[in-house]
């Protein structure tokens, strides 16, 4: 009886336990990342932004959510019902379980594969399934158009982003995520985003274009899409959606910044910022990359199809392939080639 | 512009970061909006909101049944009855204004010639039913006590222009 305590119930509890402490804080950083979205946007577009609900209207998205789970969920008569329920799970679930191979401070992971970055890329891939699905089966031809969109996009942007990965993984020579990180020790002049500056800026406009943010919202572009994929959708299906978005938005930030962006490592090696513990300074420069997307939201009008299309398959790969060639050059010509298993 | 200098332009993402550079400072700028439900907007004297029905200040009804605001009522939201009172004086017994229907033009205070219906300064008064909205003499007669002051006040701002 011990043995299969020891054995079994002890590493499932501590799984469990560390999937609770990454998605309750996460879906609270979702919430309240909707309501830092509505403040942000609201304080550059010279509003206020919600301060009704609650100090400062902090409570607006806990009310929000409260709205949304006693609506009615609404079915469409022609809609296929497996098909139709289980596109916003997917995509929720999808958004939360690339979190498990994301870093939040040194060994501070649930689960610290080898692979961590192509498994990263696989389940942000994936996560086209779940807006496809529901454009299919809301039987609903701006649901439709919307999915085909968000598809074709998703699809588009998933290529320069993969070499923009590469770029990053022959600076570093391993696919660990922490791996990724330590390489990057050392100050803020050792981050990835200095020597690789174009790719930073190619994978965080690809980020974008990959979360279907503006200003590449084009698969729910209101004034003629309605919603796009989830004009049929109500109360917890659509908030399924909303949060996996979201949750989305969050993780591609979290990619950011561990490729880019220095993980969970202070900006200085310096006294004063070394105390302040790691996982703090990851959620910080988590809230850096999202405020920007936030401010691109509120910058930006949104692209035409074309122009999207045409940056992504005709500026941004080629430019991300030919940074291939030249990161990989460089690090051959100067002798810098990373050893395996991490470190310069 | 040369092509070079173009495409410099392009790569350097020049026009993108001045434009967020532009939206970063109003950030901080004084906000347009007023915060709402505290803090209102100012509004003209002539301003037509929530209909009310005064009285003299001896207490006395001003309305004298004339129906000339229910003739010149373009959406036909009024209906009046009237009937001579004990003392001989003619006083409406019914007068209702159907608020779903009035287009707040206005008319109904222009045509009286006893200044007894007035729109006053409230737009304040969005109800949950229709039922709520069919205001009866009775209502009326109440908003008047309740605004007397601003729609006195109002009406001797305005009259310098009529």
């Amino acid at each position: 009886m011990a043995e299969f305590f020891q054995l079994y119930v002890a590493p499932v509890a501590w799984i469990i336990g560390g999937i609770l402490a990454i998605t309750v804080p996460l879906l609270l950083g979702v919430a309240y990342l909707t309501f830092a979205e509505r403040k942000v946007i609201g304080w550059i577009q010279l509003r206020r932004g919600p301060n009704v609900v609650g100090p400062f209207g902090l409570l607006q998205p806990i009310a929000d959510g409260l709205k949304l789970f006693l609506k009615e969920t609404v079915i469409p008569a022609s809609a296929n019902r497996i098909v139709f329920v289980l596109a916003p799970m997917i995509t929720f679930i999808l958004a939360l379980i690339a979190w498990a191979v994301i870093p939040f401070g040194e060994g501070l992971v649930l689960a610290d594969i080898n692979v961590g970055v192509l498994y990263l890329f696989a389940i942000s891939s994936l996560g086209v399934y779940g807006i496809i699905m529901a454009g299919w089966a809301s039987n609903s031809k701006y649901a439709f158009l919307g999915a085909l969109r968000s598809a074709a996009q998703m699809v588009s942007y998933e290529v320069s982003i993969g070499f923009v990965i590469i770029t990053v993984l022959l600076a570093v020579g391993s696919l660990n995520l922490s791996d990724i990180v330590m390489a990057q020790n050392g100050g803020i002049l050792h981050w990835h985003f200095l020597p690789l500056l174009p790719m930073f800026i190619v994978f965080f406009i690809s980020a974008l274009a990959e979360t279907n943010r503006a200003p590449f919202d084009l698969p729910e572009a209101e004034a003629e899409l309605v919603s796009g994929y989830n004009v049929e959708y109500s109360s917890m299906t659509f908030a399924m959606f909303f949060l996996g978005e979201y949750a989305n938005m969050i993780l591609m930030s979290g990619m950011t910044v561990v490729l880019f962006l220095g993980g969970w490592l202070p900006p200085f090696d310096m006294h004063p910022f070394t105390i302040i513990p790691g996982p703090i300074w990851f959620v910080l420069k988590i809230m850096a990359v999202l405020f920007l997307f936030l401010w691109v939201r509120a910058t930006f009008p949104r692209y035409r199809y074309d122009q999207l299309m045409r940056l992504g398959w005709k500026v941004f790969l080629p430019l991300s392939l030919v940074f291939v060639v030249l990161t990989a050059g460089f690090l051959l010509v100067f002798d810098l080639l990373p050893v395996a298993g991490g470190g310069k | 512009m040369s092509i070079f200098d173009r495409a410099a332009r392009g790569f350097l993402l020049v026009e993108l970061v001045a434009g967020m550079w532009l939206t970063f400072k109003s950030m901080f700028k004084p906000k347009h909006t007023i915060n709402y439900p505290y803090e209102k907007g100012p509004l003209s004297p002539r301003f037509r909101g929530e209909h009310a029905l005064r009285r003299y200040p001896n207490g006395e009804e001003r309305c004298i049944a004339c129906k000339l605001c229910e003739a010149v009522c373009p959406a036909q939201a009024i209906t009046i009855e009237a009937e001579p009172r004990a003392d001989g004086s003619r006083r409406t017994t019914r007068y209702d204004i159907d608020m779903t229907k009035c287009i707040y033009c206005g008319f109904c205070q222009e045509a009286c010639p006893v200044d007894a219906i007035v729109e006053g300064p409230n737009y304040e008064f969005s109800k949950e039913t229709r039922e709520e909205l069919f205001y009866n003499k009775g209502k009326l007669l109440r908003n008047g006590e309740r605004w007397e002051s601003e729609l006195a006040n109002n009406i001797d701002l305005d009259a310098p222009y009529r």
